[in-house]
């Protein structure tokens, strides 16, 4: 039997653009979201949150709120499982606050009613009393001598002594001799850049329809990456039986990792359990921006030496980034990131955790490399420009390849960093000419990618035509590229294959979508399991014509004997095969677990050209270009949008988005009014190169795409700014009155 | 004996060293020599690792092969968005 579909061309189906299984639910408003959920009886739920940045919970008073007509519950810290530890503990006090209001939206009590209305007039009527504290929002001040302390004791084994305490986290790497490296440079430029804390902005606020009872069985509706987390989650945060909680999926308006955790379902379990009725929890856009989960804010050093001809002969990074009042801030992904597409024989990056007084930061594409890119792609440019060299050529002639040693210690397998070099300097728009007032500006990006606990269940019809149970959720086109990787192995048209994300019952455990590991890994999963009902399907053939399995492969949708001495059978088709196959033995299923582990790297290249009014200091974005190494595009048009969706965020991110904190502490631009993202007549035309360098650790060659493609952005943007204005622009975002500031110290 | 090398943050847990010698055919068995033999990662350990084996980076499986002649390289834990 042929049965192993590992191959990097030839497909029939595998690379072609056929429609998006759930475009027409998401056109007609069929489609429903978390916020579309009913049930009988349903409570609505509001939070009481924090409006101090750093404060002590004295008292809370609900008994006025409990008094009015149609409130049904309260809960507090109290109504949540005690004894945690580890990450469950951190996000248990994220999602409702202990001793201590940690930062500005911070919840610290909900209501559940017979009304919106009611629910939020009852949070009104919540008495809290609080003993304000210090605070620090930033992550410099954060670490000076004389910060307040946020959380005493919060710092691993891995900081070394005589840090602040809201150091919680360090990381450290490199090999060589870099002040060796240094002292060969013939030039060596050194500069500190500060990044903003951005928000994914997903479009979906987060939603839930929760229902617990006192049997300790319960059912959970919600928008989420990833519902099997949330059931375990959820489970240790109430103190249930993990399999007890039924956690479903709804379509899910976006999350770019910003829904990789929990916010509001234990919350709306909790009131449930104690209403003994269904309540739903819908959180507000202005919540979203308070109390989710944005990105890290950064300060970094970066120092690179180079010689005249491009050769870097040292680099240095040191990365501080703020997460919010918990752990987590991606420090070491940001250091193992930063010098990644280089070659280097010297190299030291060190990063640092830091705690402030804001939301527990939150996966957003590529966590932390974003960041990194900026500082160090903007110092290559400098470089670049200073010794009078081009940019690609200097990339190309340090590009890491397989063999070379990345800066974080392996050896590289086969990547795909050159190609995407060399596809952009061969691209029209690298040689195009600028008009009076644009620069250009290049950056690589890089990102690790990821495998992860993944369960398929595949399931023939008896008309031939098969279902799929995945449980990645689909933030990016997934269920079209599973039913076109069964598509190729059972041989039958994508149309004839219907993909649904399952519910936590009704299949085995997967981890989040997140990584750029859904194409990867529920794709390797889909296609084993469509293997899997191949070997069946020949079985079933080989059992008509009495003839051994063995003697049997599987071609196009047909078993067939595999030479003159199986036998002279006429190819058995699909259908023939599915349609008795009760009484053949049974329904034919086909189903894969596993973690796979060889999710390859991938790497980026960028080209960007800007154009800055020198009046107004507002910046253009006048032309695009994404190169990106995706191994094998399965559907090449969602290949294309995760590369512009990362463009047109790292372009928002560049330019205009930030959290703005007052003195206060307090967040001053939670809503779309004042947080800037980009809307279509921001953006350009994006323009997108598919490379393919297969990925030996998948059949086809996947490799992941979501995260890659915001990696280079703020760094080939603000390159190309810098190239325009004659000033090198080290902050973001780079708003007007930035660049305006920038004009005028040019020009004295 | 394995090689396993170190990120430098490490280094000051082992004495200075930039590489460590295990017993193990897996990460797995790599990862519960490294917390026998050298007590002062385990809490690195224990707040998660990944493992890179001949270039691949593994984040969690602990059960794959791991060769004497492998370069078995201990980063810090994988996450994604």
């Amino acid at each position: 039997m042929a049965l192993d579909s590992s191959k990097t061309t030839g497909f029939k189906y595998v690379g072609t653009r056929p429609n998006r299984p759930d475009g027409l639910d998401k056109v007609t408003g069929r489609a429903k979201f978390g916020a579309d959920a009913t049930a009988p009886g349903m409570l609505f739920a509001a939070i009481k949150r924090s409006p101090h940045a750093h404060a002590k919970i004295v008292k809370i008073d609900a008994s006025k709120a409990l008094a009015m007509e149609g409130v049904k519950a309260v809960v507090t810290r109290a109504d949540f499982a005690e004894g945690l530890t580890g990450e469950d503990w951190n996000i248990l006090e994220n999602v409702m606050a202990g001793d201590t209001a940690l930062y500005d939206g911070h919840a610290v009590a909900a209501v559940a009613a017979t009304s919106a209305l009611i629910a939020k007039d009852a949070i009104k009527a919540i008495e809290v009393e609080y003993q304000i504290l210090p605070h620090v929002t930033d992550v410099d001040k954060a670490i000076e001598p004389d910060a307040p302390v946020i959380r005493a004791g919060a710092a691993d084994a891995s900081v070394p002594e005589g840090l602040h305490p809201n150091v919680v986290r360090y990381y450290e790497s490199g090999h060589g001799d870099v002040e060796a490296g240094f002292a060969e440079a013939d030039l060596v430029i050194e500069e500190h850049f500060t990044t903003e804390a951005t928000h994914q902005g997903y479009i979906e606020p987060h939603a839930c329809l929760g229902t617990l009872g006192g049997d300790g069985k319960g059912e959970l509706w919600c928008c989420t990456q990833g519902h099997w987390n949330v059931q375990k989650v959820c489970a240790a945060l109430l103190g249930l039986e993990t399999s007890q909680l039924r956690v479903t999926a709804s379509e899910i308006g976006g999350g770019f990792g910003g829904k990789t955790t929990v916010f509001i379902e234990p919350v709306a379990l909790a009131l449930s359990r104690k209403a003994n009725r269904p309540v739903k929890l819908v959180m507000t856009r202005s919540e979203v921006f308070r109390a989710s989960g944005p990105t890290s804010s950064t300060s970094m050093n970066v120092k690179i030496g180079m010689k005249k001809d491009g050769t870097i002969t040292a680099a240095q990074g040191i990365f501080r980034l703020q997460g919010g009042a918990f752990p987590g801030a991606p420090c070491d992904m940001t250091a193992m990131c930063a010098f990644a597409p280089y070659n280097l024989k010297n190299v030291h990056q060190v990063g640092y955790d830091v705690i402030t007084n804001r939301p527990k930061q939150a996966a957003y594409r590529a966590p932390g490399s974003p960041m990194a890119a900026f500082a160090v792609e903007s110092v290559m440019d400098e470089l670049c420009n200073q010794l009078g060299l081009d940019p690609i050529e200097v990339r190309l002639k340090n590009a890491s390849h397989e063999g070379t040693t990345a800066n974080f210690g392996i050896t590289w397998p086969r990547i795909g960093l050159v190609e995407t070099l060399e596809a952009a300097k061969a691209h029209p728009h690298y040689a195009a000419p600028l008009k009076p007032g644009q620069g250009r500006g290049i950056s690589c990006g890089f990102w690790f990618n990821h495998g992860g606990e993944t369960s398929v269940s595949l399931a023939m019809s008896e008309d031939g035509s098969a279902q799929i149970m995945v449980g990645t959720p689909d933030i990016g086109g997934s269920r079209a590229s599973m039913a076109l990787m069964a598509a190729e192995v059972l041989g039958i048209p994508y149309e004839n294959i219907r993909c649904t994300i399952a519910d936590t019952s009704s299949l085995g455990y997967n981890e989040i979508s997140h990584g750029s590991r859904v194409t990867y890994a529920s794709g390797l999963a889909t296609i084993k399991a469509a293997e899997a009902a191949v070997e069946e399907l020949c079985r079933r053939a080989a059992a008509k014509w009495d003839i051994p399995a063995e003697a049997v492969y599987w071609e196009d949708g047909y078993a067939k004997p595999s030479g003159p001495n199986a036998g002279d059978h006429e190819p058995l088709h699909i259908t023939e095969l599915t349609a008795d196959m009760g009484a053949t033995g049974g329904p034919i299923n086909g189903h894969f677990e596993a973690t796979p582990e060889g999710a390859g790297v991938s790497f980026a290249t960028h080209i960007v050209d800007a154009e800055v009014d020198p009046e107004t200091g507002a910046t253009k974005v006048v032309r695009y270009t994404v190169v990106q190494d995706a191994g094998k595009a399965i559907h090449p048009t969602y290949v294309e949008g995760q590369f512009q969706g990362g463009a047109a965020q790292g372009i928002g991110w560049a330019l205009n988005e930030e959290y703005i904190y007052g003195e206060d502490g307090r967040l001053q631009n939670a809503g779309f009014l004042d947080y800037r993202i980009p809307v279509a007549s921001d953006l350009p035309f994006i323009d997108t190169v598919i490379v393919e360098v297969p990925n030996p650790g998948h059949p086809f060659g996947v490799r992941g795409v979501g995260e890659t493609s915001i990696c280079p952005p703020l760094a080939a943007i603000a390159n190309a700014v810098s190239n325009a204005v004659g000033v090198r622009m080290r902050q973001l975002p780079m708003r007007p009155a930035r660049v305006l500031e920038a004009l005028e110290s040019k020009n004295g | 004996m394995v090689e396993v090398r170190l990120w430098s943050g490490l280094r000051p847990l082992v004495e200075g060293r930039d590489s460590v010698a295990v017993e193990g055919r897996t990460v797995g068995q790599i990862l519960t020599a490294l917390r026998r033999d050298y007590p002062a990662l385990g809490p690195t350990l224990d707040a998660g690792v990944s493992v890179a084996v001949d270039g691949k980076m593994i984040a969690s499986s602990l059960t794959e092969p791991v060769g004497e002649d492998s370069e078995v390289v201990l980063m810090a834990r994988l996450k994604g968005g």
